[in-house]
């Protein structure tokens, strides 16, 4: 089981903040693909990768990074801090 | 260098205050550079700012951030803190405080934790408007700032 996060537009176009997944994802991209599967929704959120971040275990990673041992993945937009 | 201050809250502070708080216990370092971020009113547009985080990771960003710092300058103390929640125009969202014994190293320093916090910790901003709500969108100007540190 992995724990999903989603965060500002994303959070609101998916509908949740969180959830838990089961899922053989070997990678972030993997993961990705499931749920963009899923409907129109997660589709559209998916939609463009460049335009979203992602963190593993609260640690920045990339898309292509291993799912292995993760136990919370983190979905995004762009950071706007400060 | 004492460990880091961060503080990742809703309610308001006082800048003054937690700057000469900052000040006394920095004592004998020599210099103090502080930068306060506040909510922008948009040429008297925007209603409100709500600024979204992600708790668990957030502190331990602004920790990375500011320890890559004192590995790049010798500073004795850094202070952050940040809000989240709803926020009016004129209302600080952040301050940076850094002290160091000569002050380019405490300006440096603090120029460069604001860089990084702008992109690099896990904020989200949403601007309210009479004409309705939107999320804030990154610069590319942002991230290129980033470059500048190597």
């Amino acid at each position: 089981m992995i724990e999903i996060l989603y965060f500002a537009w994303l959070r609101e176009k998916i509908g949740l903040p969180r959830e838990r997944v089961e899922t053989g994802a070997a990678t972030v991209a993997d993961l990705v693909q499931e749920l963009a599967l899923r409907d129109d929704a997660y589709a559209l959120a998916f939609a463009d990768l460049t335009s979203l971040r992602v963190a593993l275990d609260q640690e920045l990673a990339d898309f292509d990074a291993p799912l292995a041992g993760v136990r919370e993945v983190a979905f995004f937009p762009p950071m706007t801090g400060g | 260098m004492t460990a880091p201050l961060i503080r990742v809250e809703a309610a308001a502070f006082d800048q003054g205050a937690e700057l000469n708080r900052f000040a006394s216990a920095a004592g004998a370092a020599g210099a103090v550079v502080s930068f306060s971020g506040l909510v922008r009113d948009e040429g008297g547009i925007l209603e409100a700012l709500e600024i979204e985080h992600y708790p668990a990771m957030t502190a331990l960003a602004i920790q990375a951030i500011a320890e890559e710092a004192a590995r790049r300058w010798s500073l004795t103390a850094t202070l952050v803190i940040h809000r989240f929640g709803r926020l009016v125009p004129g209302e600080a969202i952040m301050m940076v405080a850094t002290a160091a014994r000569h002050r380019r190293e405490a300006f440096e320093a603090a120029e460069f934790l604001m860089d990084y916090l702008k992109s690099r910790a896990p904020f989200w901003k949403k601007a309210f408007t009479a004409g309705g709500a939107e999320w804030v969108a990154a610069k590319a100007s942002d991230e290129e700032a980033l470059g500048r540190w190597g």
